[in-house]
């Protein structure tokens, strides 16, 4: 029972608490380069979600199974980024051949998540932070959903923006930037809710 | 002359934070105070001046189809070099970076000038885009980190201009972070008119 509750604070703290992108200032240049429409942003985090948790996995496999026992864990970057990149193309030309229909949908976006520092982050974090490998994947979806949400929140707030008139120096990027920190204050409510589920949960 | 041209070429015309927006990570994650941002600016314009200077010269060297992953692989091996300098010499900036410093390798702008600039040009014109842009990244990052703190704790570079207790916490945090470079975009796109 113990377990299930703290999976499900370490659930809620990733998605709202420490959200991805709006507090650990990580993944920021999908956040701002594919939040122009909401279905693009749908798109982009469910390819995300679907590439952080394969990597997590892979990754925790390499860290583990080859870089320690060969006494390599300095390798560690070029080893987590080569990895991503090549799972990325995998994944590529894998969906190609199965799902024509999703890689038409994700198609798009799964070249561009290879330079999303929130799937090398998330990487290295559960390395650090000792995970075990179902706490650490738990952790990678977790982490995914906080980044959709954000992404999707960001995308209709954009939709929105983009028939505003605005002063011309503020445009494009100023006011998208000013925006997130809006959204970022919004979410820093969220700060203590972690600390009171576990003291509600007697952990 | 023309390597000077270069050299202003990232600093101004084409500065990597505010022209290109490029390396947004690092540049919103890190600014907390002046020192932390002049830190990650210098960590990453050491890695992109030797990238650049080992990718100008290797070009000739490296099939096409294979040309992204051999960046990466270069890119990576000095980002390690680095990470490991810095725990042994700076560890507290280490310590205050965290997680940012691997991260430099998935910074948009160094395998961007790779591609752009080091895969076509010289050995010498390189190292100088890796000087100008670098420095282009690093005044930026310095500057939003100076406004971050005084904003937040009354300070810059730690020297105090008004007492802590009036600086508003908001700015050192996250928030803070999107909504001053965000005004700093807004005057700088005002002063280039």
């Amino acid at each position: 029972m113990d377990t299930i509750l703290t999976y499900f604070i370490v659930f809620i703290t990733a998605i709202f608490v420490n959200n991805v992108v709006l507090s650990q200032i990580l993944g920021i240049c999908p956040f701002l380069g594919v939040s122009k429409k909401i279905d693009t942003a749908l798109g982009m985090s469910g390819a995300v979600a679907f590439v952080l948790v394969l990597a997590t996995l892979v990754t925790y496999l390499i860290q583990y199974y080859v870089l320690v026992p060969c006494g390599l864990e300095y390798l560690q970057t070029i080893a987590f980024i080569l990895v991503i990149a090549a799972l990325v193309q995998m994944v590529e030309i894998i969906l190609k051949k199965v799902s024509p229909a999703l890689y038409q949908a994700l198609g798009v976006f799964l070249p561009l998540i290879t330079t999303n520092c929130a799937v090398l982050g998330v990487a290295i974090l559960v390395i650090q932070n000792d995970f075990s490998l179902v706490a650490g994947l738990w952790y990678a979806l977790s982490t995914a959903l906080g980044f959709g949400l954000a992404l999707t929140i960001f995308a209709g707030i954009r939709e929105q923006l983009a028939m505003v008139a605005l002063p011309k120096g503020v445009q494009g990027m100023s006011i998208a930037l000013i925006v997130a920190g809006l959204l970022a204050m919004a979410f820093m409510g969220f700060s203590g809710v972690d600390g009171g589920l576990k003291a509600a949960f007697g952990l | 002359m023309s390597n000077i041209k270069v050299l202003l070429n990232g600093i101004v015309k084409e500065n990597p934070t505010f022209v290109l927006l490029l390396g947004m990570c690092p540049t919103l994650g890190t600014t907390s105070s002046a020192i932390n941002g002049m830190s990650m600016g210098l960590a990453t314009m050491a890695v992109l001046i030797c990238s650049n200077v080992v990718i100008s010269a290797i070009k000739n060297l490296i099939p096409d189809a294979v040309r992204i992953p051999s960046f990466i692989v270069v890119i990576a091996s000095f980002v390690t070099a680095l990470q490991m300098l810095m725990q042994a010499f700076v560890p507290d900036i280490y310590a205050t970076l965290g997680l940012f410093i691997p991260l430099i390798v998935v910074n948009c702008i160094i395998l961007g000038r790779a591609e752009a600039f080091a895969s076509k040009n010289g050995v010498v014109a390189s190292a100088f885009d890796g000087i100008g842009m670098g420095l282009g990244f690093t005044i930026a990052l310095t500057i939003l980190g100076a406004v971050r703190e005084l904003l937040g704790s009354g300070r810059v570079f730690n020297f105090e201009v008004y007492p802590e207790d009036y600086g508003m916490l908001m700015f050192v945090l996250a928030p803070g972070a999107f909504i001053v470079l965000g005004y700093l975009l807004a005057i700088f796109n005002k002063v280039k008119e």
